[in-house]
C-alpha cells in the first residue's frame, strides 16, 4: 500500500513541477523584459512570448524533418551516402507494394465510408427529436484510443471452429443464418476490409459532426421553398444540400485522407501487418525498430510527407485568402 | 387516421437512424459485459447470452478488473498516463496561448511568415520527426523520462493550438486592448486578465481536445518511452497485452475498458467544448 501512495504522490510532484515549470518560464521572460529600457520593450516582448513555441516546433519539427529527408540518402546505419537507394528499394520492394496498395485501399474506403455514412447520419438524425443522443452514440468512438478500438473489434472478429458456439459478434451472425465462420483477420480476402471498417466506426461521427453544423448553417428558407416547388428529398439532398456544404465536405474528406494516409495503430495492433495487411507507417516502424535501417525508415517518411506536401499547400492558400478577408 | 400514416411513412427513417446506432453501440457494449464476466463464460458462450436472465446478477463479477489492475500492472499504468497527460495538456497551451497573443496583437518583423510556416507545419506526419529525435534523445538520456515525452506531445500538439488560439485572440475586438493601455495595463496584465478570460471556452475545447489526444496516443509513447515498463502510459500497456495475452478476452476486455474510462467520462461530461474544439479546427469562420 505504501508503494502505491508513494506512487500517487511521485505521479502528483511530477505533474506539478511540469506545470509549474511553465508558468514560471513565461512570468520569468516577461519581468527579464521588464528590466531593460522602456523604449526596448516592445520589441522585445513579442520574441519573449513567441520564443518557447518557435524553439520548440524547430526542435521537434523543422530540424527532424530537414534531417530525416538528409538521412534517407544515407544507408542502413547513416554512414554511407547511398544516393537514391532507399528510394528505389521503396519504390520497387514487394513488402512496400502490398503497403502502398492497402493504404490506397485505406485512403479510398475509409474516405468514402466514413464521410459518406457521416454525411447520410447528420441528414437523418436532422429529422428525428432524440437527434442529441443519437449523435452521441455515432460520436462516442472519436474518444475511444485507437489501441482500446482494436481490443473492442478484435473481440467483434474473434473466430471459433465451426462445431462449437462462437463468442464474436460477426461470426455469432453469420452462423445463426446459417453460414460457416469466417477469420476475419487472418483470412486474406477479407482481412483488410475488416481493419478498415474499424478506422470507418472510429472516423464517421468525426466526420458526422462537422457536416452536421454545416447542414443546419443552410437557410431553412431554401429549403421550405423547394419543397414547395415540389421538389423529392433527394432531388433537395443533391441539388441543394450537397452543393452547399461541398467545401466542408472536402475539409472533412481531406482530414480523414491524411488519417488514412498515416494509418497505424490498429494495424499495428490487430495484425501487425501479416497477412498482407501492412501498411505504409507500420512498415516504417518495423524497418526503423526490427530491421534498424534507418536510411530505408527516412525514405519511406519523406514518401509520407511528400503525399501530403499537397494538402499543405491548400492549407496555405486557404489561409491566406481568408486573411485577406479579414 | 392521418397520425398513423405519417407515423408509417416516418418508420423507416427511425430504424434507419436506431439501426445505425445499434451498430455503432454494439461492440463497445460486447466489451463492457464481457469485462464482468468469469474467465469460463466469456470463452463458452457469447456475451449477448446473459440478457437471457438479465437480472440474474451471479453472472457478473470484478474478478478481471482487479486482476489487471493489480497483477497485470494497469494501476501503474493509469498512474503513467497522468503523469504524462497533464503537463502534455498545460505545457503546449501554455506557449501556444502566448504565441497566438503575440502573433495576433504585437508587431514583430517576420510575422506572417511565422505564421504561415506554421499553418504549414499542421500536417507534417509525426513519422517525419522520429528518427533524428529518437538519436537525440537516446544521446541526452531524455528517452524513457516523461519530461522527454511531455516534451515531445508539446511540439506535436503546438501548430494546432497556436493556430487556433491565434486565430481566437484575433478575433476580439481592438478597441478592447486600446482601452487597456489606457489605462496603463502591462501587455502581460491585458493577456493574463482580458485575452485569457475572454477565451476561455476556446482554452477548454483544446485543452479537452489535447487531452485525448495525448491519453489515446500509442506511437509517440513507443517510440520515445519504448519499452520501459515503469513509465509505459494505459495505451502501451493495453497493446503488449495484445500481444502477449491476445485469446485471454476476459482480461483483455477489462485493460481495454480501463484505458477508455477517462476519455469516456471527459466526453459525456464535456462533450459540447469536445464538439465545439473538433468545430473549430476544421471549418472556417
Amino acid at each position: 500500500m505504501s508503494d502505491w501512495l508513494s506512487q500517487v504522490l511521485a505521479t502528483l510532484a511530477a505533474i506539478l513541477l511540469g506545470v509549474a515549470g511553465i508558468a514560471g518560464l513565461f512570468l520569468g521572460l516577461d519581468s527579464l523584459v521588464g528590466l531593460l529600457p522602456q523604449r526596448l520593450q516592445p520589441r522585445v516582448r513579442p520574441w519573449a512570448y513567441i520564443g518557447p513555441a518557435l524553439l520548440i516546433l524547430g526542435f521537434y519539427l523543422v530540424y527532424p524533418t530537414l534531417n530525416t529527408l538528409y538521412l534517407s540518402f544515407l544507408d542502413a546505419r547513416s554512414e554511407r551516402f547511398v544516393g537514391l537507394q532507399n528510394y528505389l528499394w521503396t519504390l520497387t520492394s514487394p513488402e512496400m507494394h502490398v503497403a502502398f496498395r492497402n493504404n490506397l485501399l485505406w485512403i479510398v474506403l475509409m474516405t468514402t465510408f466514413s464521410v459518406g455514412l457521416g454525411l447520410i447520419i447528420a441528414v437523418l438524425v436532422d429529422r428525428v427529436r432524440y437527434e442529441p443522443i443519437a449523435k452521441s452514440v455515432i460520436f462516442l468512438p472519436v474518444a475511444i484510443s485507437f489501441v482500446g478500438a482494436s481490443v473492442i473489434w478484435r473481440f467483434v472478429y474473434a473466430y471459433k471452429p465451426a462445431n462449437v458456439p462462437q463468442i464474436g459478434l460477426l461470426n455469432a451472425a453469420i452462423v445463426a443464418l446459417g453460414g460457416r465462420p469466417i477469420g476475419w483477420l487472418v483470412d486474406t480476402a477479407v482481412n483488410n476490409f475488416a481493419l478498415i471498417a474499424v478506422g470507418v466506426w472510429l472516423q464517421t461521427g468525426f466526420c458526422m459532426v462537422i457536416l452536421s453544423a454545416a447542414l443546419k448553417a443552410i437557410p431553412r428558407e431554401i429549403l421550405e421553398a423547394a419543397r414547395v416547388d415540389g421538389a423529392s428529398e433527394w432531388r433537395i439532398f443533391w441539388q441543394i444540400t450537397v452543393p452547399m456544404i461541398s467545401s466542408t465536405i472536402a475539409v472533412v474528406a481531406t482530414t480523414v485522407v491524411i488519417n488514412a494516409l498515416k494509418a497505424f495503430d490498429i494495424v499495428f495492433v490487430m495484425t501487425n501487418g501479416t497477412r498482407g495487411t501492412e501498411v505504409i507507417a507500420n512498415r516504417m516502424y518495423k524497418e526503423m525498430f526490427s530491421f534498424l535501417n534507418f536510411g530505408r525508415a527516412s525514405a519511406i517518411a519523406v514518401i509520407l510527407l511528400l503525399a501530403i506536401v499537397p494538402v499543405m499547400a491548400a492549407n496555405i492558400r486557404r489561409f491566406q485568402a481568408q486573411e485577406e478577408m479579414r | 387516421m392521418s397520425t398513423v400514416r405519417r407515423v408509417l411513412e416516418r418508420l423507416p427513417l427511425h430504424l434507419a437512424v436506431i439501426g445505425l446506432c445499434l451498430i455503432w453501440l454494439l461492440p463497445t457494449v460486447g466489451l463492457l459485459v464481457s469485462s464482468f464476466r468469469p474467465k469460463d463464460a466469456v470463452f463458452a458462450t457469447g456475451w449477448w447470452t446473459v440478457f437471457r436472465f438479465p437480472l440474474d446478477f451471479s453472472q457478473f463479477r470484478l474478478d478481471n478488473y482487479i486482476q489487471v489492475l493489480t497483477a497485470q500492472g494497469l494501476g501503474r499504468a493509469f498512474l503513467n498516463s497522468l503523469t504524462i497527460v497533464i503537463p502534455s495538456t498545460v505545457i503546449p497551451i501554455t506557449i501556444a496561448a502566448f504565441a497566438g497573443y503575440a502573433f495576433a496583437w504585437m508587431n514583430f518583423p517576420g510575422r506572417q511568415v511565422l505564421f504561415v510556416i506554421v499553418v504549414g507545419l499542421l500536417v507534417v506526419p509525426l513519422q517525419m520527426t522520429l528518427i533524428p529525435l529518437l538519436r537525440i534523445y537516446n544521446r541526452v538520456g531524455f528517452s524513457g523520462t516523461f519530461l522527454g515525452i511531455w516534451l515531445a506531445h508539446t511540439g506535436y500538439g503546438l501548430p494546432f493550438a497556436v493556430y487556433l488560439l491565434r486565430n481566437f485572440f484575433g478575433s476580439l475586438p481592438k478597441d478592447l486592448f486600446e482601452a487597456a493601455y489606457l489605462d496603463g495595463a502591462s501587455p502581460l496584465t491585458a493577456f493574463t486578465r482580458l485575452a485569457l478570460p475572454l477565451s476561455v471556452p476556446s482554452l477548454a475545447s483544446l485543452a479537452i481536445f489535447q487531452f485525448i489526444w495525448v491519453w489515446n496516443d500509442l506511437l509517440v509513447a513507443l517510440i520515445y518511452l519504448g519499452g520501459t515498463e515503469k513509465v509505459a502510459p494505459l495505451t502501451l500497456r493495453l497493446s503488449a497485452m495484445v500481444q502477449s495475452l491476445g485469446q485471454d478476452w476476459h482480461l483483455l476486455t477489462a485493460a481495454a475498458f480501463v484505458s477508455m474510462a477517462v476519455p469516456l467520462l471527459v466526453f459525456f461530461t464535456l462533450q459540447r467544448y469536445f464538439v465545439r474544439g473538433i468545430l473549430a479546427g476544421s471549418v472556417k469562420g
